[in-house]
């Protein structure tokens, strides 16, 4: 793959088109940061999301786990494909997510925007581990915590 | 610092990350990581780090390929510190 690494805003386009996952999973519209220390980014939940048709009937929000997986698709596996891009090895490795301590502060509705700041605490021995935090439109804490996981070899 | 004086540093590092079912007073220097202690492989990472804290060492790629056992751990950490 050609990267050129000085267009920092290809990269970060680069970045998001290079994440494993897709709609109906894919949580991640763009990155306004990323760098070897820190991964901003963020996603509007789509009304018709397809979550929201049993969470809950009527009453529709979004769940704690999406918002983890937003957090994490953003700020670990963001990070995580960010320093693959780096060496050339993206295609190679598939991130594993393995750890998650997060608290819940406010709910997030159909239609919200999200943005994720996600700051590396370490990366040692291919475990990456970053504390996130994710605020609204309204600059309000949403959840917060410390993410981890693995970038595993495919064999 | 002795090898029981690293030993004994060692099980207090690993103790919050023994498996359910585990007993602290089981642990010997012959126990393993993850199939004796079920110790979350996750976790390992977390173990070294303390580690390399603890005893203000850094432990590299290898060396991490090495500790699959408490003694094996020590043998590490002995050969690390200066």
């Amino acid at each position: 793959m050609v990267v050129n690494t000085s267009l920092d805003m290809d990269i970060k386009k680069l970045v998001r088109d290079n994440l494993p996952y897709r709609r109906p999973f894919l949580f991640v519209d763009s990155f306004d940061e990323l760098s070897e220390d820190l991964a901003i980014g963020r996603y509007r939940y789509k009304e018709d999301e397809f979550f929201y048709t049993g969470h809950f009937p009527g009453n529709p929000i979004t769940p704690g786990v999406i918002l983890t997986e937003t957090a994490a698709q953003i700020g670990l596996v963001g990070l995580g494909i960010y320093y693959l891009i780096k060496e050339e090895k993206v295609g190679q490795v598939v991130p594993l997510f393995s750890s998650a301590q997060v608290d819940f502060l406010l709910p997030v509705y159909p239609g919200e925007e999200v943005r994720v700041h996600s700051q590396k605490e370490y990366f040692r021995f291919n475990k990456l581990k970053c504390k996130v935090k994710m605020t609204n439109e309204r600059g309000e804490k949403v959840c917060e915590g410390y993410l981890s996981g693995f970038m595993i070899e495919k064999s | 610092m002795t090898r029981e004086e690293t030993l004994d540093k060692l099980k207090e590092i690993v103790k919050p990350f023994i498996g359910d079912g585990v007993k602290f007073e089981s642990l010997t220097e012959a126990s393993d990581l993850i199939n004796d202690l079920k110790i979350n492989s996750a976790h390992v990472v977390d173990i070294v780090l303390d580690i390399e804290t603890e005893f203000d060492i850094v432990i590299d790629d290898d060396s991490i390929n090495d500790m699959n056992t408490i003694g094996s751990s020590v043998d590490v950490i002995i050969k690390m510190m200066p």
